[in-house]
């Protein structure tokens, strides 16, 4: 500890766990936003992507709630937040926006969107399989075009009370920040809307990467078409962001409230790595000036995918540094201004790096089953070694 | 124009979800401690939790009941106003059973100082005191009566 | 009147309920207590406060505070000439066993007893997602460490730091004023074992209250007056660069 603690400041409350939190959610947020690009308005080019991002958006959100978990003292107390939720209390009322977003939004409409596959699966299947199949048909077979147009229709409305779901699923966790007075660093009211565009640029950012790894491993062809069109939409999206992250940069700067001085020094010290390289040039600068330069510069098709990858993969540790900042910065200073604190984050314990890592793998696992379950590709591949008969 | 056999899974789905919703509902009903909403958005049954806490300090009043010329001492100095378990520590124990729990006696070595020694934050108005200079490694109550601090006769100045 | 059979067998479970209602009514404190008669503040008498750490120590064996946190602490300052906005403040150990010679020799010293100010209108417990942390009638915030979930999010939503996250239950922890003592007619662990008369428990509903009546001529301060949280811990003496 260095300078004048509170004393029971001194311990952070909130671990690498509910840095996470917001990331998981946000990655949420930003693939559905994108699928949603297709069905609302009608962006044709990226509907290669359309159930990718929707798998993705699932994989995610499965495992949103999971550092929550580990995170509170008493785990087996948090039925109570559904139970008895505080209306005043932004957590309680997420965990309905939460249970909305799974259930009413997000595997409805990828229920919709599978029907007919999984009718199909349901007879072409045997076993344990054949059984989970059916009973997601909930016994109805019917996949006539009537039916097929009803769920199309209806996935559309779906769709359509999506996006502000998506908004809210994630503008909440930042409302969560914004809206405590006592931490300077996290009450301002732009909050919820830098969450938000960060959480779609990330989540743009992990479809186009997921969509480059997936058909690299399939060895199937990339829809440049695509591709360049979620570029594209990625680099719209950071524009905002990053001059929403600068206004609220400049702000401070120019009224220098009584908190300035503290947090400007550990923005230069505690947080030097993690804000100024990790989130502003490796994560922020680096990823727009590589999209910029595809937007003015022809690039051909292989060095257009390596830049994207390059810029995916800077964005998303970009981001995942900005929710770093927010979370860990918040509590580094002391609130009586004239004090700084360090992180003791450990490896092997509840709340430590290791279950951190083990939560960030988790989804790609979780989607790895969902792909082989509901598989997202719109054109079959060609077969590789003709198989003798079907099994 | 809608045929029911086209919506009808859609149905099934909205079934589900009703049943969810009834089967939430029952499940509130179930664990929802009786006491929540009571007084408030809390569980009534708190207070009566945090209320039976067991007393630890005893209060100066309840010592003065069985210490009444301890008491009368203190009304003539400068302690007056120090409650007595300021010095002897929690004594709810002994107030309850006198017989049998005994107070420890306070360490004088350390008791007087902490408020005593000198400190530039301290009123000046406060009796404050450096204790080597001041006693030459003497104990406080070799020439200060605790209940009445002024000092003791014969005590050298 | 005539009660018939099936009068009574409706009429009868109902008068139960009621009558479990109106036992339960008044919370299980002294018989006579009764919460809506009183509105429970403190007086911090900066300048009597002489810093020895006793109400720290009080209160930590009245309510088995850990070691290590605090539900109520002292702080030092040293402010130099008129620089308000850049005090030297330190609280060893939160100043449980008092504090070490300062190394100032001139500027303003003095010493701040802090803990939870019972806001009227507290962020902590409006962040509360379960209601695990409530106002009592009288004035008082408590935790129901029965049903607290351990969140955390109270312990970032108070602006004074007096919240904790106790080590052992895994609940959040602060100051509960001695509630089982005050509802008993006593005062609260750190008033009693304060020697001079630096901590002062008041009702603000008794217009007769000594300290109360102090409040009403004196001036005083609240921390942090600019959030608004309606804090019921009021300073005599305050300096202005008391953070």
């Amino acid at each position: 500890m260095e300078g004048f603690m509170y004393p029971n400041e001194v311990e952070l409350q909130w671990s690498v766990l509910i840095v996470l939190y917001p990331f998981l959610t946000g990655l949420v947020a930003g693939a559905f936003i994108l699928a949603s690009l297709e069905r609302i308005f009608r962006v044709e080019a990226v509907k290669p992507t359309y159930r990718l991002a929707l798998l993705t958006a699932l994989a995610f959100l499965i495992v949103a709630p999971m550092p929550l978990q580990l995170h509170l003292g008493h785990p087996e107390r948090s039925l109570e937040m559904y139970l008895t939720p505080h209306r005043s209390s932004a957590m309680a009322m997420f965990g309905f926006v939460y249970l909305w977003y799974l259930m009413a939004v997000l595997l409805l409409e990828i229920w919709l969107d599978y029907r007919k596959d999984i009718v199909l699966l349901s007879q072409s299947t045997r076993g344990l399989k054949r059984f989970f199949y059916r009973t997601l048909t909930l016994g109805s077979n019917n996949i006539s075009p009537g039916a097929l147009h009803v769920d199309d229709r209806a996935g559309w409305v779906i769709t359509l009370i999506g996006i502000p779901s998506a908004f809210l699923l994630h503008g909440y966790v930042g409302f969560i920040f914004g809206s405590v007075k006592a931490n300077p660093w996290w009450s301002t009211p732009l909050m919820p809307v830098v969450f938000l565009f960060s959480a779609m640029v990330s989540g743009i950012a992990l479809v186009m990467l997921v969509y480059l790894v997936t058909s690299a491993v399939r060895k199937a062809p990339v829809d440049m078409n695509c591709l360049d069109t979620i570029a594209k939409y990625l680099f719209y999206t950071f524009i905002i962001d990053f001059t929403l992250e600068m206004l609220d940069l400049i702000h401070r700067i120019y009224e220098a409230d009584e908190s300035f001085r503290s947090l400007d020094f550990m923005m230069h010290t505690r947080l030097f790595v993690s804000q100024i390289v990790l989130q502003v040039f490796l994560g922020t600068i680096t990823p727009l000036l590589l999209l910029a330069a595809t937007q003015l510069v022809r690039f051909s098709p292989s060095i257009r995918k390596g830049m994207y990858s390059l810029a995916g993969f800077c964005t998303l540790i970009g981001i995942l540094a900005m929710r770093w900042n927010v979370v860990i910065g918040g509590q580094l200073f002391s609130k009586s201004f004239l004090g700084y604190t360090t992180y003791k984050m450990g490896f092997a314990t509840r709340e430590g790096l290791g279950p951190a890592i083990f939560l960030t793998v988790l989804p790609f696992a979780m989607l790895y089953v969902l792909v082989k379950l509901f598989p997202p590709w719109y054109e079959p591949l060609p077969p590789i070694n003709p198989s003798p008969s079907a099994d | 124009m809608l045929k029911l056999q086209d919506i009808n899974h859609l149905l099934r789905m909205a079934a589900v979800f009703a049943i969810g919703l009834v089967l939430f509902l029952v499940f509130r009903r179930a664990f929802i401690p009786k006491s929540f909403g009571r007084y408030g958005h809390f569980r009534g049954d708190a207070i009566a939790e945090i209320t039976a806490r067991p007393i630890v300090y005893a209060g100066h009043d309840t010592c003065e009941g069985c210490h009444p010329n301890v008491a009368d001492t203190k009304a003539k100095g400068a302690h007056v106003h120090v409650n007595c378990e300021s010095c002897h520590g929690p004594l709810a124990e002994h107030a309850d059973d006198p017989a049998s729990v005994k107070p420890q006696k306070p360490d004088v070595a350390h008791l007087c100082v902490r408020c005593h020694s000198e400190n530039i934050a301290k009123s000046q108005g406060f009796p404050q005191v450096n204790a080597k200079e001041h006693s030459r490694g003497q104990l406080c109550n070799a020439c200060h009566q605790p209940h009445n601090p002024g000092l003791v006769q014969g005590a050298r100045k | 009147m005539n009660l018939t059979r099936r009068q009574l067998l409706v009429l009868l479970p109902a008068a139960a309920a009621a009558w479990e209602y109106v036992l339960a009514g008044t919370p299980e404190a002294a018989p006579t207590y009764n919460s809506t008669e009183h509105w429970w503040g403190m007086l911090l008498d900066i300048t009597k406060c002489i810093g020895c750490g006793s109400c720290v120590r009080a209160c930590a064996l009245e309510n088995d505070v850990p070691d290590g946190y605090f539900r109520t602490w002292v702080e030092r300052y040293h402010v130099s000439d008129f620089h308000i906005e850049n005090p030297v403040v330190d609280s060893p150990d939160g100043g449980k066993e008092g504090f070490p010679p300062s190394e100032f020799t001139g500027g303003k010293n003095f010493f701040v007893p802090k803990f939870c100010n019972h806001c009227v209108d507290s962020p902590c417990t409006q962040v509360c997602p379960v209601g695990a942390t409530f106002h009592t009638a009288d004035g008082v915030v408590l935790v129901d460490q029965n049903y607290c979930v351990g969140c955390r999010y109270c312990i970032q939503a108070c602006p004074y730091g007096c919240r904790f996250f106790h080590p052992t239950k895994h609940v959040a922890d602060k100051c509960t004023l001695c509630y089982h003592r005050i509802t008993k007619g006593l005062t609260t662990a750190c008033c009693e074992s304060c020697p001079t008369g630096a901590r002062q428990l008041v009702d603000l509903k008794n217009p007769n209250d000594p300290i109360h009546i102090f409040l009403k001529t004196h001036s005083v301060q609240v921390l942090k007056p600019h959030l608004a949280t309606g804090a019921k811990n009021f300073y005599n003496g305050l300096d202005g660069s008391v953070r």
